[in-house]
């Protein structure tokens, strides 16, 4: 008995013609043809380059983000330090529906604010009689005397000024804290703390982890990816800077961040994964989905595409 | 040896099948059926000379690491010519992806044909967003810092950290390529071994 033959699954024999085919010269042809489109939009267009943000460029041109944000890595209020895994265990994270992916796999990637942030580079600094005082007062303190001090030196950061190039804050009670976060202040601006956050883990390294995650948590990066149309809202995964076409092929994964509920809520990154993940096994699968296999012989795109084989038939 | 035991021999049981498969003629073919003419199948072999340009470019920019083209004119061009080859490179894919989807082209026993060039796309994807985030620029800073939330709310931060530059610049310039480059030619060849898909027949056009 024979199969029946499924027009979307099947494919009928061929038992018509052929005619002349040069693989190597349509190759070549192409090859040719692809490598002066490129050179003409390289000398017609180039390609963008714009410098990458310092720490010392961020402390200089907008010193009261640099310093509240320095402020919310000391507290615990910065993005980083309430981010949850891979980083810390602040938060639960994503989730998508009980899937919690990123708790599960826990922080392999640990990261400590304070002490990643503010104290490890401050001991990096030659040593100065006040700082060093300053963070051995820090390290023999109990937990609940830190504690005090951040929240004495919170509260008075309220009125927290830049004067003559130095941080103020007329903190009391706030321990070595006033000291320590005017050092790390000028650290920033001599640009020796781009240097210490990357050199943490030995003289050569490529992992910008640390830094990057610094920057982020302030406005300043996102300030200038805004007038950029860089931001999410403004599709900016898909964009880079300048008049480029960027990552188009990432426009329908930058469309879901525009749809609520993923552009307002709390677990927006997961559910873009989620349905791109769907889609791309759909995509995938496609030869053995009913339906969706169909839609080519349906819409009959086809006809245009074999035209001419079509308009020879009798 | 006997003749029996060099035919029970992988090499030989090997290149029989091979030879079988992929004769020279299929694999080298000199002529094709008559349907194959549409413009839609100058993308195909679009693709293949964009990744070309694209691989050729990135090996150009290897040669002097990854800092010089922020400091040469020369490196500046070369880098251009990296990224326009790469826009024609998803340009042509996409639309070669769109064409053989209109074509219903995984019918006839070619679904691995199908499922190879989807996840040959995919990888291309994931090797330019890693190259997008080695740039060590404005760009590489702003797209890592955006791109680490949804990584890692899948989990897979944990361990493909986008904000490494020196992990992703070897996944970009030798993992993904590899595998965009290995697929590529597993998909070339299967579309070698089965053929171009023919038309629908007119009879099937109403079926179902």
């Amino acid at each position: 008995m024979t199969k029946a033959f499924r027009p979307d699954v099947d494919a009928p024999e061929w038992k018509g013609g052929y005619s002349p085919y040069d693989i190597v010269k349509e190759g070549i042809i192409a090859v040719v043809i692809v490598s002066i489109l490129t050179v003409l939009l390289s000398v017609a267009f180039g390609s963008p380059d714009d410098p990458s943000i310092t720490i010392k460029a961020w402390s200089t041109n907008a010193p009261m983000d640099f310093a509240t944000t320095a402020l919310s890595e000391l507290n615990g209020t910065s993005g980083s330090a309430g981010y949850g895994a891979p980083y810390n265990n602040a938060s639960t994270g994503q989730q998508l529906g009980p899937l919690r992916l990123a708790k599960w796999v826990g922080d392999r990637i640990p990261v400590n604010t304070v002490n990643d942030f503010i104290i490890d580079p401050l001991k990096s600094l030659p040593k100065q009689p006040a700082l060093t005082a300053d963070l051995s007062q820090w390290s023999s303190a109990s937990v609940s005397a830190r504690a005090g001090w951040v929240k004495n030196y919170s509260q008075a950061a309220n009125k927290m000024q830049i004067v003559s190039g130095q941080l103020v804050v007329n903190a009391t009670n706030a321990g070595p804290l006033p000291v320590m976060m005017a050092d790390l202040f000028q650290m920033a601006r001599t640009g020796a703390l781009d240097q210490a956050l990357v050199t943490q883990n030995g003289f050569y390294t490529s992992d910008y982890t640390l830094p990057l995650l610094f920057l982020a948590d302030g406005t300043y990066l996102s300030n200038i990816a805004q007038k950029q149309h860089l931001t999410g809202d403004q599709w900016g995964m898909m964009n880079e800077t300048g008049n480029y076409p960027g990552q188009a092929w990432l426009w329908l994964y930058t469309f879901w961040y525009q749809v609520t509920p993923m552009n307002s809520s709390g677990n927006g990154d997961i559910l873009v994964w989620g349905i791109m993940m769907v889609l791309s096994a759909g995509l995938l699968l496609t030869p053995f989905i009913p339906g969706l296999r169909s839609i080519p012989r349906k819409t009959r795109v086809y006809r245009l595409i074999w035209r001419e084989h079509y308009r020879s038939l009798p | 040896m006997s003749t029996t035991e060099i035919d029970r021999q992988w090499t030989t049981r090997l290149r029989k099948r091979v030879a079988g498969k992929l004769p020279p003629e299929k694999l080298l073919p000199d002529t094709q059926p008559t349907y194959v003419s549409s413009w839609i199948y100058v993308f195909g072999v679009t693709t293949l000379a964009a990744l070309g340009v694209v691989i050729a470019t990135g090996c150009l920019l290897a040669i002097r690491g990854p800092q010089w083209w922020h400091t040469s004119s020369v490196g500046h061009f070369v880098n251009s010519m990296h990224l326009w080859s790469v826009e024609i490179f998803f340009f042509a894919m996409v639309i070669h992806l769109w064409g053989k989807y209109f074509m219903a082209a995984w019918r006839g026993g070619r679904a691995l044909t199908w499922m190879t060039g989807v996840v040959t796309f995919l990888t291309s994807i994931a090797t330019a967003f890693t190259g997008y985030v080695s740039q060590s620029n404005f760009d590489s800073q702003w797209i890592s810092t955006q791109a680490k939330d949804g990584i890692n709310s899948t989990g897979a931060g944990a361990f493909w950290n986008v904000l490494n530059l020196g992990q992703m610049l070897m996944w970009h310039i030798v993992l993904l390529p590899l595998a965009a480059v290995v697929l590529t030619v597993l998909h070339v060849l299967l579309v070698r071994v089965k053929g171009v898909v023919p038309p629908f027949e007119k009879t099937t056009e109403v079926a179902q």
